[in-house]
This record gives structure tokens, C-alpha cells and sequence, in this order.
């Protein structure tokens, strides 16, 4: 946070940062093209769109210079969405063992119940 | 700069706005939002016996096309906000107007898709990838018109209020709506058209 309303804004980071955007957009097609097997390319996906959510909120969203307050409200939406990520992904990975091309798992998992 | 421009309704407690911080509680409950359905994505996507790939049933190019025009439009969105805090009229209805327009661009390019997927006779109900993909554009599509609303109607309002000095500090908060809806789509690109 600094100055004021009326003065000049020095507007070129905005420019670097839409050039920078641009250029990881083109990269993450071209990389899909490779073909990667499902975990790389998982991998090389979500790390490219964290970079650029990353530009837009530190630079468009002026996070890079936010107040404590706003960091702090973050913090706190970031623990409850891990969470949210986290539990059902759990929970999904556990009941897929009775899923119906695994006979065996879902057999035992049966029987435990009885 | 890239920092947060100080503003005279700064509460002294917090040092931002109360409408700045009440954008960012609203943020944040969007990121409950969307998070469940990326949630719902990933666990549809991994017990599925089989999962179509992006680039064989999207059309890859036409979505670029839609990233592209939406960081541009969170460029002009930014670059409005500027000229808001400059007080420069002109310049805030000229990257205002330009946002807006971005903006329809991108329905508009949203729809062809959308007319393709249903001259091909796929729908929501097709298939669970198609009710994913559908879900998720379909909601990032209704903030994409909820930003239309609230970017015309400052747009509309910069006519008798430009001169106020909460204004600059309304189009800070319709921007920061803007880049959250431009962070959605960064996701959502890559994790419906290229996985």
C-alpha cells in the first residue's frame, strides 16, 4: 500500500505480467500435445496454472503489498480448502476398494461389515 | 505500482476498506465454492473406469482463445482501476468499456462451444464428463455475466459518482471479483481441455 489516488501509477508490471501469462497460456497447450502419461502431465498442469494464479493475484489483485488482514483471512480460507480437498479424496480412495472391478477388495470389504 | 493503493476510507483497525474486506470474505467463500466442485472432479475423475481426454472432446483452440481474452480483460480491469484512483474519466470508461467487451467476447465464444456440444447431442445428462464440464463452465460462465453487471452498472455510475471518493474503491472490489473469475478459468482450462 503506498500512495495515493491522484499521483502517476507506474502501470509497466501489469504489461510483464500479461506477457508472462500469455507466453505459460501457450506453454501448457504445447505441452499437452506431448501426450504425458496422467501423473506428469497432472503435475506439469497444475504447476503452470499456479504460477500464472499466482502473477494475477500477486500483481493484479495487488497481493504482493496487501495488508495483514487479507493474508491472514487467506490463511484461513487456504486450511479450510486443503481440507476440503483432503477429506473426500480420503474418503473416495477408501470406498473405491469396493468398487466392482475390484471383486476381491469389495468381497472383503463385504464381509467385514457382516 | 503493484501494491494496494491507500485509500482515505482505510479503517484505521484493519488498514483496508470495510467493502475491500467484505469482497475478500465473499472470495473466499468462492473459494469453497469452486473448490468442492474441483473436489467433485477429482473424485468423479479417479473412480471412473474411464475418463475422455480434454483435447478429444473440447475444442482446445476456441478455449485458448477464451484464456486469452480473459487475461486480457484482467489487464484492462487492472489498468481501469488505475484511472479510477488517477481520476481520470476518460481513461476508466475507455478500459472499462474494453473489459466489458472482453468479457461478451468471451460468452459469445463460450456459446459457440456450448452449440457445437449440443448439435453433436451432447449434454449435461450424456455423460458424467459432460455434466463435470458443463457444472463447472456453466457457474464460471454465470460469474462471468455477474462481472458484466456489476462492470457496466460502476461503468454506468461513473457519470454522477466518479468524483466520489469511495468510487476508485468499488472498481477495486468489482476487479478483484474479476481476477478471482480469471483464476477459475486458469484452472479450469487445463484441468477440463488438456488432462
Amino acid at each position: 500500500m503506498s500512495d495515493h489516488s491522484t499521483a502517476a501509477h507506474d502501470v509497466r508490471p501489469y504489461y510483464f505480467v500479461f506477457g508472462a501469462l500469455l507466453v505459460l497460456t501457450v506453454v501448457t497447450v504445447l505441452v499437452s500435445y506431448w501426450h504425458l502419461p496422467p501423473g506428469p502431465a497432472i503435475a506439469v498442469g497444475l504447476a503452470i496454472a499456479t504460477v500464472k494464479a499466482s502473477l494475477v493475484a500477486a500483481f493484479f489483485m495487488h497481493l504482493k503489498g496487501e495488508r495483514v488482514i487479507i493474508y491472514g483471512l487467506l490463511g484461513v480460507t487456504t486450511f479450510f480448502v486443503i481440507i476440503l480437498f483432503l477429506l473426500p479424496i480420503t474418503d473416495s480412495n477408501w470406498t473405491s476398494e469396493r468398487r466392482p472391478d475390484k471383486p476381491a477388495l469389495a468381497a472383503q470389504a463385504e464381509a467385514s461389515e457382516h | 505500482m503493484t501494491t494496494a493503493l491507500a485509500h482515505p476510507a482505510d479503517a484505521p483497525s484493519s488498514g483496508v476498506t470495510n467493502a475491500k474486506l467484505g469482497v475478500w470474505l465473499f472470495l473466499a467463500s468462492e473459494v469453497m465454492l469452486f473448490g468442492t466442485l474441483f473436489t467433485t472432479y477429482l473424485v468423479l475423475r479417479m473412480g471412473a473406469a474411464s475418463w475422455p481426454r480434454g483435447w478429444d472432446v473440447l475444442n482446445v483452440p476456441l478455449g485458448m482463445l477464451n484464456t486469452f481474452v480473459l487475461i486480457t480483460s484482467s489487464v484492462t480491469i487492472v489498468l481501469s482501476y488505475v484511472k479510477a484512483a488517477e481520476k481520470d474519466l476518460a481513461g476508466f470508461r475507455a478500459y472499462m468499456a474494453a473489459t466489458i467487451a472482453l468479457s461478451f467476447v468471451f460468452l459469445v465464444v463460450k456459446g459457440f462451444e456450448y452449440g457445437a456440444h449440443f448439435k453433436h447431442g451432447e449434454f449435461p445428462s450424456t455423460n458424467i464428463f459432460n455434466a463435470v464440464y458443463f457444472t463447472m463452465t456453466g457457474l464460471h460462465g454465470c460469474h462471468v455475466i455477474g462481472g458484466i453487471i456489476v462492470n457496466t452498472a460502476l461503468l454506468y455510475l461513473s457519470g454522477e459518482d466518479f468524483e466520489h471518493p469511495l468510487f476508485a474503491g468499488r472498481v477495486e472490489g468489482a476487479g478483484l471479483y474479476w481476477h478471482f473469475v480469471d483464476i477459475v478459468w486458469i484452472f479450469l482450462f487445463p484441468a477440463l481441455y488438456l488432462l
